[in-house]
């Protein structure tokens, strides 16, 4: 614990004098970063817009209000498409996810050199792209549609869903699958007595999770043409119809909102 | 006794769902769901098979993807995406912690306790692109109302776990430096703040991390950052620029994944 000598009295202090000088370094280039990077934000800025902003935002808001709720007929069929979306995106997921996390899992991956690099390069990318470009990239390719929305929520999720559960099968305890090797089964055997029920409980958590975060971003996939009710939003932003934004923005709150209650019942059932 | 005897020759491992009625009913609605859903799929079989080549075109372009022929593109919306990534996490970092510390039920009084948890509920419920259309309808195009989305975003996420890690404290050394007479400033930042301080950390180099991530996602509805220009490459099918913008940011993101993890591996 340092202290300091001043007048014959001794200061206690939090740190040495050396790590503190490295403390205030450490602050002064963060500082001189982040002034920087603000005076580049500032200059791409128009502020005129910015002074301007309260009242515009008081105009939307009062445009926002009230809801049009009669609205809520053309809402129903894109709703169900979202839903669709991030189930079938996270059923997706789960059946590319599996093998990968089994591949790139330290205890049962064939090859640490080869195949575990491969596998973690899958989940990095597979999570460094969001969603949104994932369904730019596909609604070019396959065309606008339900379909481009399911499959980037499905290859958005693979890495989530595959990091997740590699870090479950690290965990397990290796005296089970010892135990069940010790019966002499074979490799497919030890895997589905000794392996998959270790994890079951963490893959159903991580499932249902992420079918969760999934119903999030399938509203907005539309956005991009991808299908769901983005696709209302959009059409609705484009004219300038506040009060459907509204409405639509209240659809999505609620879906989220019950999407969540529903993980939250599922994953305290199974844990 | 025999009759078991002979029957337990015959294990099986014990179900999931213990209730067998329980069990058929949410087979058979899983099953019903998924007829019906991927029956309202309701996919162009065509346009699929017309896009495969496009489809390939875009797998052989990051086998050579094209940095050279919009590199200026590309690196200016990088660095506008990068940053934007650090102004917005610096402002939300700043912004969170005053939120978090009101949204710890163990320190905070009630009704500060539930408008904190409020705003976080709020910024927690919406993307960060719709967040995004507002804030570029308001404040206008430009990396602005990119940093003031990501930053309300980072609010919902930061704020939240540093609430749940203040609430997980060990309330005794809060109360022994409570005992010394200390104030409330100095209880925050010797009884609480060393106790989560390697999280906080750790959370905003993730954040930071999310945040480069978002940055380009909020770029397609005009909020600056790199989606702007990959939005462009994408509508031009000029998919040998949009491989590289995306090995770009695969890159950067290890990288940070990378050093965020040194630095963490330290704190803690």
């Amino acid at each position: 614990m340092p202290l300091i000598e001043r007048n014959g009295a001794k200061i206690w202090q939090r740190r040495e004098r050396g790590k503190q000088l490295a403390i205030w370094f450490a602050w002064l280039c963060g500082t001189a970063l982040f002034v920087y990077c603000w005076q580049v934000v500032s200059q791409a800025t128009t502020w005129f817009f910015v002074w301007d902003a309260p009242r515009i935002a008081a105009d939307i808001g009062g445009r926002m209000v009230p809801p049009r709720w009669s609205y809520i007929a053309k809402i129903w069929e894109p709703l169900w498409d979202t839903i669709n979306i991030a189930t079938l995106g996270t059923l997706l997921a789960i059946v590319m996810a599996v093998p990968v996390a089994f591949l790139a899992a330290r205890n049962t991956t064939p090859s640490r050199t080869l195949v575990r690099p491969i596998a973690l390069l899958v989940i990095v990318s597979s999570r460094s792209i969001n969603s949104l470009i994932w369904a730019l990239l596909l609604v070019s390719i396959i065309g606008p549609g339900v379909l481009a929305g399911t499959i980037a929520i499905g290859l958005r999720s693979i890495g989530f869903v595959a990091k997740l559960l590699y870090e479950a099968i690290e965990e397990i305890d290796p005296a089970q699958v010892e135990a069940i090797t010790a019966t002499g089964a074979r490799s497919g055997q030890v895997m589905a007595y000794g392996i998959v029920p270790q994890i079951l409980p963490a893959f159903a958590g991580i499932s249902v999770f992420r079918w969760d975060i999934n119903i999030r971003e399938s509203t907005v996939l539309g956005l991009v043409g991808a299908g769901g009710i983005g696709l209302q939003l959009q059409a609705s932003l484009n004219v300038l119809a506040w009060p459907q934004v509204t409405l639509i923005l209240i659809a999505i709150l609620s879906a989220v909102v019950l999407s969540e209650w529903v993980s939250a019942r599922v994953r305290h059932a199974i844990i | 006794m025999g009759d078991a005897a002979f029957d337990a020759a015959r294990w099986r491992p014990p179900p999931l769902i213990k209730n067998p009625r329980l069990r058929w009913a949410l087979g058979l609605g899983a099953a019903l769901y998924l007829a019906i859903a991927i029956g309202a799929l309701d996919v162009n079989w065509l346009r699929v098979y017309e896009g495969l080549d496009r489809g390939l075109a875009f797998f052989l372009a990051f086998t050579e993807p094209d940095f050279s022929q919009r590199w200026n593109d590309i690196r200016a919306g990088l660095i506008e995406s990068l940053v934007m990534t650090v102004t917005s996490t610096v402002i939300g970092i700043a912004i969170s912690v005053p939120i978090g510390l009101g949204a710890a039920r163990n320190i905070a009084p009630l009704p500060i306790y539930l408008l904190c948890r409020g705003i976080v509920a709020v910024s927690r419920s919406f993307q960060e692109v719709i967040i995004a259309i507002f804030f570029v309808a308001i404040f206008g195009f430009g990396p602005l109302a990119g940093v003031l989305t990501l930053s309300f975003a980072t609010i919902g996420f930061l704020s939240k776990l540093l609430a749940e890690d203040i609430e997980d404290i060990d309330r005794g050394q809060a109360e022994a430096v409570r005992a010394t007479g200390a104030r409330w400033l100095q209880l925050m930042n010797y009884g609480i703040q060393p106790q989560v301080m390697p999280r906080l950390i750790g959370l905003s180099l993730y954040r930071l991390d999310i945040n480069f991530r978002e940055s380009a996602v909020v770029g397609l509805v005009g909020a600056g950052g790199i989606g702007a220009t990959l939005n462009t490459a994408f509508d031009r099918y000029e998919f040998d620029t949009a491989a590289a913008i995306l090995m770009t940011i695969i890159a950067i993101v290890m990288a940070a994944e990378y050093l965020s993890g040194l630095i963490r591996a330290r704190v803690q």
